[in-house]
């Protein structure tokens, strides 16, 4: 098995008081076959041994879905390959001796914490304004007397697919969530369970989404292009349609 | 100490729901006076949380991650089972129990295993109502597949990312408790011990991961929802954060710990490719039901897979087991895969993988409906090893994925130490000695949605609670062993990383205590991985400051508990003298290499209270009886 070698050029800050820069590594005895996180976990070793601290990451699962890791790769969120997360992104995909910068989501709503961890929280409080179908355990009907076509299934499914990372948000230049509200609110509100709630959620989830600093959307459609479950921006043209919706009629409401 | 699984009386079929209208209440008005700590906010801990927030009870929800919805809960694939019988095919509650207790090898406690499959049919009805968007049919009604271990049609599913959506409905529902004040969530806390007050438990230390704080929490009863110990192998398919800690704190805080022994081996994961490699990665066990398990007949023979006819190919699942075919339960077809490579038929570079190939599938069926049913999982199999499984059969081998023991718990999933319960994967009380697949998901959701929202209550309004405030000395006595442990690990600067030592440690526990166990086997690597333990203390290195994000510290932490728990888990393989499920002894097997049970000398449950590292723990045995179904030998044939 042949074995590579890279540059490393990696944002270190130790916390978020603190200024950051970038610091070169060599990732040495590297595998086609090492998955990106993987290199750095050899990296850390190496930086241990030598006494120093090694770089912070945040990772999970290892294979996609958690949506921990989140990382800029030379300047693309996630890295170069389509549909695909920073941990499932495989050293086969660099050329050997590469320089590779490595650095955080950089967002003002995504606060940084220390090297490449930054703080998301800010996702978790916009769900908690209406990221949900109000029914308290055991009240729910048996459930096929609710039929739902299965073409609305299958689109509700797409948006659902949503992993939380963030990456469109670090793709943005505005640092947009519409992405990620916006699939969050298409998911509720194709299925007939989500009608009840359909306006407040909308009013709700984007006032939220305002209050945490995100910024507008300017429709360049980065966020599509680096989000690992490859979420359509229809989502937002739809957010913004049930927003106006919902504005309307709480305006004209008596 | 005589363990009493607190089981009620009556037939088998109307325990649950007769019990639950005997079960003391607490009045709405009261449920506010009542504080509840979860840790672990995966299926169980987040239903859970959610389900006791909406009753009004105050509840503080715990999780090692950034966001609740990171809980490994979220990796699980293929489905979750339901005795719904939408199939028409014959399921029935009965059913799913028969098979479920006859999965776990009758290993498992016939009374919960009974409710759980009582409220598999709920939880599909909760799930639905929340939008989870399940698979469906034309007709707009819920589809279903078929798993391993059973003859009829009842996993639901999402795609490949059942646990995915399963685990956000349950998030979202918590997060609209947050929204409401009557869930408090904290992320990044990472419960470090136990607080017992009076014989009770009524707290918790926790490491703010952020900034290395130690924090007092008190409650009245505390939760455990903190996933499985598969990571004690160091590579397994359980996420890099996954660990046993606080289940091992609490074991050492008086919580029997039961079946640490029961460790399921998933057949179809992707093989390991290097030393570096951190994780493993599970393909479904769904793929079993339109892929074909084959080798080459002959040892040795490295052709290509297409270039190898038919007929020189053994598709032994079939061959052996025609009646479930390649849907045998996990154990079965973990062990097979294994005879085969051990016999030299294996393939890949290894040598230690085994073909699952679709190609008779996507002829019949055509590429299209075999990427609707798995096409997350071929893409992520391709992305890891990128070869095409639309045109080349997957190559995979068996990996640690899911583990069958947990701290003991009695019917209503309290522990032995009143006020502290557990719940889903962390206990130890419904699968027995084997899973059957899609039912993981179904556990922790019974567990979180509906058991605990029924026990729990009959707990608090049964009890008298003095005070515990977080500056009594039971909190300073546990933050200080806390706080002891953490200095001595980072004082010890010594010469290799957490990450090389648990390398080492889960080498040991594949090779001896993995699929196949013997007495040798075992006895030498309890002696290893003391000398480990040894070594560990006196020469791991970890880097950093105590007061600040230190993932060395985390690391370290957990890997120290590894060590001690690994122990226990050893012993526990070495005292049960038979084969059953998950847990295979080389010395127990039939003529044909099957699980070879002893009904008379080992139908119990080994539940192990602790005493400390230097002294032997000490083995209570939880009887099995079986009144309601006929216990025999397993066969799949």
């Amino acid at each position: 098995m042949s074995e590579m070698t890279f540059n490393l050029r990696v944002w270190r800050q130790a916390n978020s008081e603190s200024s950051g820069r970038l610091v070169d590594y060599t990732a040495e005895r590297i595998s086609e076959h090492m998955s990106f996180l993987e290199m750095l976990d050899i990296v850390n070793d190496k930086i241990i041994l030598e006494g120093d601290d090694p770089i912070a990451y945040d990772f999970d699962c290892r294979e996609g879905i958690c949506g921990s890791c989140g990382i800029v790769i030379n300047g693309v969120p996630h890295g170069p390959n389509p549909g695909t997360t920073s941990c499932q992104l495989f050293m086969r995909h660099f050329k050997a001796d590469e320089t590779i910068t490595i650095e955080p989501w950089r967002a003002k709503s995504f606060p940084l914490i220390k090297d490449l961890v930054v703080d998301r929280s800010s996702f978790d409080r916009i769900i908690a304004t209406g990221g949900y179908i109000s029914c308290n355990t055991g009240a729910a009907p048996e459930a096929n007397n609710t039929p739902i076509p299965k073409d609305i299934a299958d689109e509700a499914f797409d948006a659902a697919a949503c992993i939380g990372c963030g990456a469109c948000v670090a793709a943005c230049k505005n640092a947009s969530a519409v992405l990620f509200v916006g699939a969050k609110l298409q998911h509720l509100a194709l299925m007939p369970q989500g009608q009840a709630e359909r306006d407040r959620r909308a009013l709700r989830m984007v006032d939220q989404m305002e209050a945490e600093g995100f910024g507008a959307c300017s429709n360049e459609g980065e966020c599509e292009a680096v989000c690992p479950k490859e979420i359509s921006t229809k989502h937002i043209a739809r957010l913004n349609r049930d927003y106006m919706r919902a504005a309307v009629k709480q305006a004209l409401r008596p | 100490m005589i363990l009493d699984g607190q089981v009620p009386g009556g037939p088998i079929a109307d325990k649950w729901s007769k019990h639950k209208s005997d079960m003391s209440l607490v009045n709405p008005a009261n449920r506010r006076k009542y504080d509840v700590i979860v840790v672990g906010t995966g299926l169980a801990g987040a239903s859970a949380a959610a389900s006791l927030g909406e009753m009004g009870y105050n509840v503080k929800a715990f999780t090692i991650l950034d966001s609740p919805r990171r809980a490994h809960s979220i990796a699980a694939q293929g489905g979750i089972n339901a005795a719904k019988n939408y199939k028409n095919d014959g399921d029935s509650v009965h059913r799913l129990f028969y098979d479920t207790v006859k999965g776990g090898d009758y290993r498992a406690r016939e009374s919960n295993v009974h409710r759980l499959a009582e409220l598999s049919v709920n939880i599909i009805d909760q799930a639905a109502a929340q939008g989870v968007p399940f698979a469906r049919e034309y007709g707009g009604m819920l589809d279903n597949r078929s798993f391993g271990g059973a003859q009829v049609s009842r996993t639901f599913y999402a795609r490949g990312q059942t646990g995915q959506q399963l685990l956000i409905g349950a998030y979202q529902a918590m997060m609209r408790q947050v929204d409401s004040g009557q869930v408090k969530l904290f992320t990044r806390r990472e419960m470090l011990d136990l607080v017992v007050v009076d014989g009770k438990a009524r707290g918790i230390i926790a490491r703010n991961l952020l900034n290395g704080e130690l924090e007092h929490y008190a409650a009245h009863a505390v939760l455990l929802c903190t996933g499985g110990y598969g990571n004690v192998y160091f590579l397994s398919t359980n996420a890099g954060n996954s660990n046993v800690s606080a289940g091992w704190r609490c074991a050492k805080r008086g919580a029997l710990f039961a079946n640490p022994c029961y460790t399921q081996i998933h057949p179809t994961c992707i093989p390991e490719s290097g030393e570096y490699q951190a994780k493993l990665t599970l393909m479904s066990e769904s793929l079993r039901n339109d892929g074909r398990v084959w080798v080459p007949q002959k040892d040795g023979d490295n052709r290509p897979p297409e270039l190898i006819p038919e007929n020189e190919r053994d598709f032994f699942l079939e061959r052996k087991y025609p009646s479930f075919g390649n849907l045998v339960p996990r154990d079965v077809a973990s062990r097979n895969v294994k005879e085969a490579c051990d016999a030299g038929r294996g393939v890949g570079l290894t040598g230690r993988a085994v073909y699952l190939d679709f190609a008779d599938s996507v002829r019949r069926l055509g590429s299209d409906v075999i990427a609707d049913r798995y096409g997350n999982l071929f893409d992520m199999y391709y992305k890891i090893t990128n070869e095409n499984p639309y045109e080349v059969p997957m190559k995979i081998y068996p990996a640690i994925h899911y583990t069958m023991g947990g701290t003991w718990v009695d019917y209503h999933l309290m522990s032995s130490v009143p006020g502290l319960f557990v719940l889903g994967e962390a206990n130890f009380s419904d699968h027995g000695a084997n899973r059957l697949g899609a039912s993981a998901l179904m556990q922790g959701l019974a567990d979180g949605y509906f058991v605990i929202p029924a026990t729990l209550p009959n707990y608090l309004a049964n009890e008298t609670f003095g005070d515990a405030p977080t500056h009594s000395d039971p909190f300073k006595e546990a933050r200080n062993s806390v706080q002891s442990r953490i200095e001595t690990l980072s004082m010890i600067n010594g010469s290799r990383t957490v990450l090389e030592f648990h390398r080492e440690l889960g080498g040991i526990m594949w090779n001896q205590v993995g699929m196949a166990r013997n007495e040798a086997g075992l006895k030498d690597a309890l002696v290893k991985v003391r000398e480990l333990r040894e070594q560990y203390w006196q020469d791991v290195k970890v880097v950093g400051h105590t007061e600040d994000l230190n993932k060395q510290l985390e690391f370290g932490l957990r890997v120290a508990d590894y060590m001690e728990f690994s122990e226990l888990l050893i012993r526990d393989a070495l005292a049960r003298r038979e084969s059953c499920g998950g847990h295979f002894r080389e010395e127990y097997q039939t003529e044909e290499g099957e699980a070879k049970r002893d009904d008379e000398n080992f139908s119990y449950v080994a539940a192990w209270e602790t005493h400390g590292n230097d002294r032997e723990p000490e083995l209570h045995k939880e009887q099995l009886s079986f009144e309601n179904v006929e216990v025999k030998m397993r066969s799949y044939k």
